[in-house]
């Protein structure tokens, strides 16, 4: 026993013993692999993946394949932005492909117009209760309180009855897309009002995805909601018996989860501008796939929304790439899968050398 | 409740064991069944201002169910809590913490992804602006905070914005004594504090029990190290079975007559009905 290891006053901060935020393993697989799309396409088609090689077209990025890489992963994005919190408390949520569809049934619903060309939309779902062409507000509202419920319903599952979330939320899987099919006995859901449309159309999905990942960043990193969220995850037990409330804060975990499911079913049947109960089919696992990719660990705790959108990015970019070389979708699909076992190795990996190196 | 005596005054002036501190905690009858099993029975304790009391006893005996149920982690079955000089009957752990007593349970209760002043203050974060669940964290001045405290029990860590997953036993358990002392706290519990560290760890801790004791800071210790008790703590109060059997001056006994009291060879006329 030295002085060197107990004394008052012996506080020191030294800057090489900092942690590396584990976001950045992320961002360089991201420049890795869309380095390797660029050298692939560069190799065996002449073409440039990422730079702007056309004739008669300004700016050094190709911007089309850039907006595509983002809008096609945003709205899972989206829902991949739920997903983190749920799987950071040592969670996770099976059912937000179908609550997607259950959502955007409901709300579309209430969002389409009373005439088409001049003939009446008599296929509207309330066209006999003369609910069409109703505000946009009311389809927001009853979107957002959908998912909120089903999140909550979700959450009270898993605080209140100790059942594993993986059932809970598998129970909401089925039982949301029962819900989507029973909506309309099956039948789609077409025209919405103009205002409804504008809601993901053009660049808005990126927009409300950039918004939503900004917004949650700051409160994971800056709130209590988000102290307790990361605490939960790493140790449950001390959580509770440093008096936090556990139940309740997972009640507003799974809640939050569900309200960005929500928002995700308002962007993705707007941008379609038609809900079908099949929609949303295996988005579940690609927004947990954005996640683990991201670098968020399954057993909880650790992890960020910086990590997450930069998962979806890498998940975008794989998808662009596979088909900018003209791959067949079913090889997408296998390496994909590969991809998401591969990424969870890595981290294990890389768990194990820091705390080997400590 | 009008049989509850509400303050301890009288208490204050009869100085039962010759310590001069006021009684920061007292109980009276404290029991807790878990079901059919009765783990703690009709227990009477009393601690004072600058009073370090080490808890002994063998496994089992009910040392960390009296501990859980005066930190309110569990709901005591009857029997009646003083502490600070008021009755107090807490409804949880963060009650208890708000009222000054402060606990390093046997394991550790830390969160292993978060770093050190996230550890201290865990469960009563500092904020800046309270907006419900959703108020906005005061890192600088918990940050500020934990350096006062770590410097205050003398803990050094190498940097406190690492997160604690990577820390020596020792160093965790530094993180969990330091807690105490960031708060000011009243009473500090230490269960077992050293049963999972090596040597040099253990005399670290040791240390910062001792900074506590010349502090004046009032610590009850759980400890199966006899020597430890014996450097550290002036009284040992030994339970067996649920029971208080002995309540002992550490300058007046000897470690084998304490090991008689846990064994159940001998017992204090007073305790007769833990024979």
């Amino acid at each position: 026993m030295s002085d060197t290891a107990h004394g008052i006053g012996g506080l020191t901060f030294d800057a090489s013993k900092r942690d590396w935020p584990p976001e950045a393993g992320v961002a360089i697989a991201l420049v890795l692999i869309t380095a390797a799309f660029e050298i692939l396409g560069r190799m065996l088609y002449g073409e440039s993946f990422l730079f702007n090689t056309r004739e008669g077209v300004e700016g050094l990025f190709n911007t089309q394949r850039l907006q595509v890489i983002i809008l096609q992963v945003s709205i899972i994005g989206i829902i991949s932005l739920g997903v983190t919190q749920v799987i950071l408390t040592g969670g996770i949520d099976l059912s937000s492909g179908s609550v997607v569809a259950m959502t955007a049934m409901i709300a579309m619903s209430f969002a389409q117009v009373g005439d088409i060309n001049g003939i009446p939309n008599s296929r509207a779902v309330f066209f006999d209760s003369g609910w069409v062409n109703l505000p946009v507000i009311l389809p927001v509202l009853i979107a957002l309180a959908v998912g909120l419920c089903a999140g909550l319903v979700n959450g009270a599952f898993v605080a209140y009855t100790g059942i594993p979330p993986f059932i809970a939320t598998l129970g909401m899987m089925v039982a949301a897309r029962g819900a989507a099919q029973w909506w309309t006995a099956g039948q789609p859901v077409s025209f919405p009002t103009e205002s409804y449309a504008a809601i993901g159309g053009g660049m808005m999905p990126v927009a409300i995805f950039v918004g939503l990942a900004i917004l949650f960043h700051l409160i994971l990193k800056y709130t209590v909601y988000g102290k307790h969220t990361y605490a939960i995850g790493s140790n449950e037990a001390a959580a509770r018996m440093s008096g936090i409330n556990v139940r309740r804060h997972k009640l507003m975990v799974y809640a939050m989860a569900g309200l960005l499911t929500g928002i995700a079913a308002l962007v993705l049947s707007s941008k379609n501008l038609t809900a079908q109960s099949g929609m949303g089919l295996m988005y579940e696992l690609d927004a947990i796939a954005m996640a683990v990719i991201g670098g968020i660990s399954l057993q909880g705790g650790r992890g960020s929304v910086l990590g997450t959108v930069l998962g979806a990015l890498i998940f975008g970019v794989i998808i662009s790439g596979f088909t900018f070389l003209k791959l067949d979708a079913y090889y997408q699909e296998m390496v994909k899968g590969t991809i998401i076992v591969g990424a969870v190795i890595l981290d294990q990996w890389r768990q194990n050398r820091v705390a080997k190196k400590m | 409740m009008s049989d509850i005596q509400t303050n301890i005054s009288a208490a204050d002036v009869n100085h039962v064991d010759g310590h001069p501190g006021k009684v920061i905690l007292r109980t009276e009858g404290l029991t807790k069944h878990y079901g059919g099993v009765h783990a703690l029975v009709d227990c009477d304790f009393e601690i004072r201002k600058g009073e370090h009391v080490a808890i002994m006893g063998d496994n089992g005996a009910g040392k960390s169910t009296f501990v859980r149920q005066i930190t309110a982690v569990e709901q005591k079955t009857s029997g009646k809590i003083w502490f600070d000089g008021a009755y107090r009957d807490f409804g949880g752990p963060l009650e208890a913490r708000e009222a000054g007593i402060e606990t390093v349970f046997q394991n550790l209760a830390l969160a292993d992804h978060l770093d050190v002043p996230d550890n201290l203050f865990l469960g009563r974060e500092k904020v800046l602006f309270n907006l419900g669940p959703f108020s906005i964290l005061d890192y600088k001045g918990m940050r500020e905070a934990t350096l006062r405290g770590l410097e205050k029990t003398g803990v050094k860590i190498p940097n406190i914005n690492n997160t604690i997953q990577y820390m020596s036993g020792g160093q965790r358990q530094c993180v969990a004594i330091a807690r105490t002392a960031t708060f000011h706290s009243k009473l500090t519990i230490m269960d077992e504090p050293t049963a999972a560290l090596g040597v040099q760890e253990t005399a670290q801790v040791e240390n910062i029990i001792r900074t506590l004791k010349e502090q004046g800071e009032p610590l009850i210790l759980i400890s199966h190290n006899m020597r430890q008790v014996m450097e550290l703590c002036d009284r040992i109060v030994v339970w067996r079975r649920g029971r208080v059997c002995a309540n002992l001056n550490v300058a007046e006994t000897t470690g084998e007559e304490v090991v008689a009291y846990i064994t159940g060879a001998k017992t204090q006329a007073q305790y007769s009905s833990a024979a």
